[in-house]
């Protein structure tokens, strides 16, 4: 008991569904109407369930927990497993339906940093302002604010109004702040995917400087493992608003990674934007699907994939280009097909598959561009939907290093070979 | 969805599903004082950033006021400015500038925090600290506009005075006027959190705010004497109704304060005392009870 800092004791949240808000009576009436008419809601957005007025949605369900002093607790999950609302309900945002929470110490949560900050004071001030919002008295703050000002890198600008600060500068002194609060328990909702690489490591640091040695208990919301295991001692995994594994973090990131019903292995292009446009209907892309049933690869598995398309006329030499990025739009490179030939029209399947042996552990997407090569060796787009293909390589190559994007970039080289050894 | 008795001996913050009718979190808002300074900081000081004539405009505001009521209902409409029927005088402008600073203040901060969880739902989806934060330092912001217009009625005071022919006194019911604008205070924010609460869920009700208060300050003596009801062959019947407005009393009793003479009747003074508390307490509870779960239907 004496260290316990948490209890979760059955915490369950529901949302109300169909609920009136957000919607102008216009809409309000012709959703009344459509209901009536038997029609299909024309205020419903596509892919948007049709909730009746009044259903209810469990957030969380029966959620049991405790942490003690000094834990830091990973809490992962897809999207929309109820980590956020159960942040929410940590940092008393909102209240639970039923059940409770005891904390033992104050909290302080960094969820969105820099919320309430002032446009019109100077950094300084919303120091002071940001301090005081997250619990801090004065006095505190007068303690802490050169520490603060020197972590967040802008001493230069701490007394001009934070409306000219760069979205960078912005972010960095509201991590400062949040990161000097004295409180017990810090939640963290995945703030570290701020600033440049740089202040993104030095956070990481500071973290787990506070965790480590000043015994601060961190629960910390990610979807970006490395980060996990690098911060946490424990992890929690929630899956549709319930606990599916409490424990170490390697099992539970197994957990988390084995669990993809919810991500998606497929990819609709037809909806899809073309900012940079492509030949229109003669050649349209149409789906691209993950064959293995999940997103997390290892690195020396084939990522396999079938890709859908539809031409109106026969091309003699087509390619198509899997163009690779880090998580963050780093431009990694290219996978390519060599040419081959549509000798009709009409919809094609194409069974496709790479080795991500290059990449190292971390998040990556791919951009499907498809184009036709001529005798000439000239390139011309047929279609390039900026649809976004999400994918994860999760295990390394076992005899290399564990990798650090930011001072190793994203793409492993290859070993080099030793001919001639003489010692 | 079923009860469940949780467990939770021994924690220091126990945050459950059930909330009891009076726990207002006072004592953890008074521990956020700092907060509460440094937000009617951020009011004042952002409220004037960026204009030329900064505070000043605190006091431009109800000047023009005043001139225009000193102009329409004295000089065109001639109604009367005498509180009680006698032999006195009171000179219009300081008549219209009390009334006017005296409702501004209560109008304004009503308005605003009558907006706390609306306008303030990115922050308090964030983070949280007592929300009572908000209000509090709402209407403390507007208590420095009233400050510096309450200087400039002062100084008008001093120059009538010297000027002389005017009835103006000191008198010990000048003690009476911190009473009188605390009142003030409470009443408006006690209407102010109410209206917020109510609004999280049904927007309607901010339409009616600030239509609401025009309608309601020509329910109270503010541009006019109250001998006008009084003395009215129709409307003096409904004197009591009139002084139920708990405005009337507060807005009465600060002339009687600051001029010397006027009307007081104490009966109808407590009675609106024991309104401003009613009010501001069904506010704090009402307001309470909605903060947990207000960023759930906002």
């Amino acid at each position: 008991m004496d260290n316990l800092m948490i209890k979760v004791d059955r915490v369950s949240k529901q949302y109300r569904l169909g609920q009136i808000g957000g919607t102008t009576l216009r809409e309000e009436l012709q959703r009344k109407a459509a209901k009536l008419l038997k029609k299909e809601d024309p205020t419903k957005k596509i892919g948007e369930k049709d909730y009746e007025f009044g259903e209810t949605f469990m957030a969380l369900e029966d959620v049991s927990f405790e942490v003690k002093k000094g834990e830091r607790l990973a809490i992962i999950g897809h999207n929309g497993a109820g980590k956020s609302t159960l942040l929410k309900l940590l940092s008393r945002v909102t209240a639970p339906s039923t059940g409770g929470i005891g904390l033992n110490g104050r909290i302080a949560s960094m969820l969105e940093v820099g919320t309430g900050f002032h446009p019109e004071l100077t950094g300084r001030e919303n120091v002071y302002m940001n301090g005081a919002i997250l619990g801090m008295t004065k006095k505190e703050i007068d303690k802490k604010i050169d520490d603060i000002i020197e972590f967040s890198e802008v001493r230069q600008f701490i007394d001009t109004p934070v409306k000219r600060y760069s979205s960078g500068m912005f972010v960095k002194l509201a991590f400062s702040v949040a990161a000097h609060l004295d409180a017990e328990i810090m939640l963290m909702d995945e703030v570290l995917a701020v600033g440049d690489m740089a202040f993104q490591t030095k956070c990481l640091n500071k973290m787990n400087d506070l965790a480590k040695n000043e015994g601060k208990t961190i629960l910390y919301v990610s979807h970006n493992m490395n980060t996990v295991r690098k911060l946490c001692n424990r992890a929690m995994v929630l899956e549709h608003g319930r606990v599916v594994f409490n424990g170490s973090v390697e099992e539970g990131i197994a957990c988390y990674l084995k669990d993809d019903e919810d991500a998606s292995l497929h990819f609709d292009f037809d909806n899809a934007k073309r900012p940079y446009g492509g030949i229109g209907d003669k050649f349209r892309a149409l789906s691209l699907d993950f064959l293995d049933g999940r997103t997390q690869f290892k690195y020396n598995e084939p990522i396999v994939s079938r890709f859908k398309f539809k031409t109106e006329c026969p091309f003699k030499a087509v390619r198509l280009r899997a163009e690779a990025y880090y998580f963050d739009g780093t431009e990694i490179g290219n996978y390519e097909t060599d040419s081959f030939e549509v000798d009709s029209a009409g919809e094609h399947i194409l069974n496709i598959s790479f080795m991500p042996d290059i990449l190292p552990i971390g998040q990556y997407y791919l951009i499907i561009n498809i184009y036709e090569v001529d005798l000439m060796n000239n390139h011309k787009v047929l279609d390039q939907p900026s649809q976004r293909i999400p994918f994860e390589i999760y295990e390394d190559d076992p005899t290399g290093i564990r990798w650090n994007h930011e001072y190793m970039g994203h793409v492993r080289m290859g070993k080099i070979k030793v001919s001639d050894t003489s010692f | 969805m079923k009860e469940i008795t949780t467990q939770l001996n021994g924690f220091k913050t126990r945050i459950t599903a059930h909330h009891r009718l009076f726990d207002l979190h006072l004592k953890e808002t008074f521990s956020y004082r700092d907060l509460i300074f440094l937000f009617v900081k951020r009011d004042f000081v952002s409220k004037y950033k960026q204009t030329v004539l900064g505070p000043a405009w605190a006091l431009i505001q109800p000047l023009l006021t005043t001139v225009v009521y000193t102009l329409v209902f004295g000089g065109l409409a001639g109604l009367t400015t005498a509180d009680i029927e006698g032999d006195y005088i009171i000179p219009g402008f300081l008549f219209y500038l009390s009334g006017s600073i005296c409702w501004s203040y209560f109008s304004g901060t009503l308005l605003a925090t009558s907006g706390t969880f609306l306008n303030n739902s990115a922050v308090m989806g964030k983070v949280y600290y007592p929300r009572l934060v908000t209000p509090i330092s709402t209407a403390l912001a507007h208590m420095i506009s009233f400050g510096i217009q309450f200087a400039m009625l002062v100084v008008a005071w001093i120059i009538y005075a010297i000027i002389g022919g005017t009835s103006l006194a000191v008198t010990p019911w000048l003690l009476l006027l911190p009473l009188v604008v605390l009142q003030m205070m409470i009443l408006s924010t006690g209407f102010g959190i109410i209206i917020s609460s109510i609004t999280t869920k049904y927007r309607d009700l901010q339409m009616l705010v600030s239509f609401g208060l025009q309608l309601w300050q020509y329910a109270t003596p503010i541009a006019y004497g109250l001998t006008l009801v009084s003395t009215s062959e129709t409307f003096s019947k409904y004197m009591f109704l009139y002084q139920l407005n708990p405005m009337t009393p507060i807005v009465t009793t600060f002339r009687y304060a600051m001029f010397g003479f006027g009307y007081f009747d104490l009966t109808y003074y407590l009675i609106s005392w024991a309104v401003t508390i009613v009010v501001f307490i069904v506010g704090l509870v009402l307001f309470s009870r909605i903060e947990r779960t207000f960023m759930d239907t906002i």
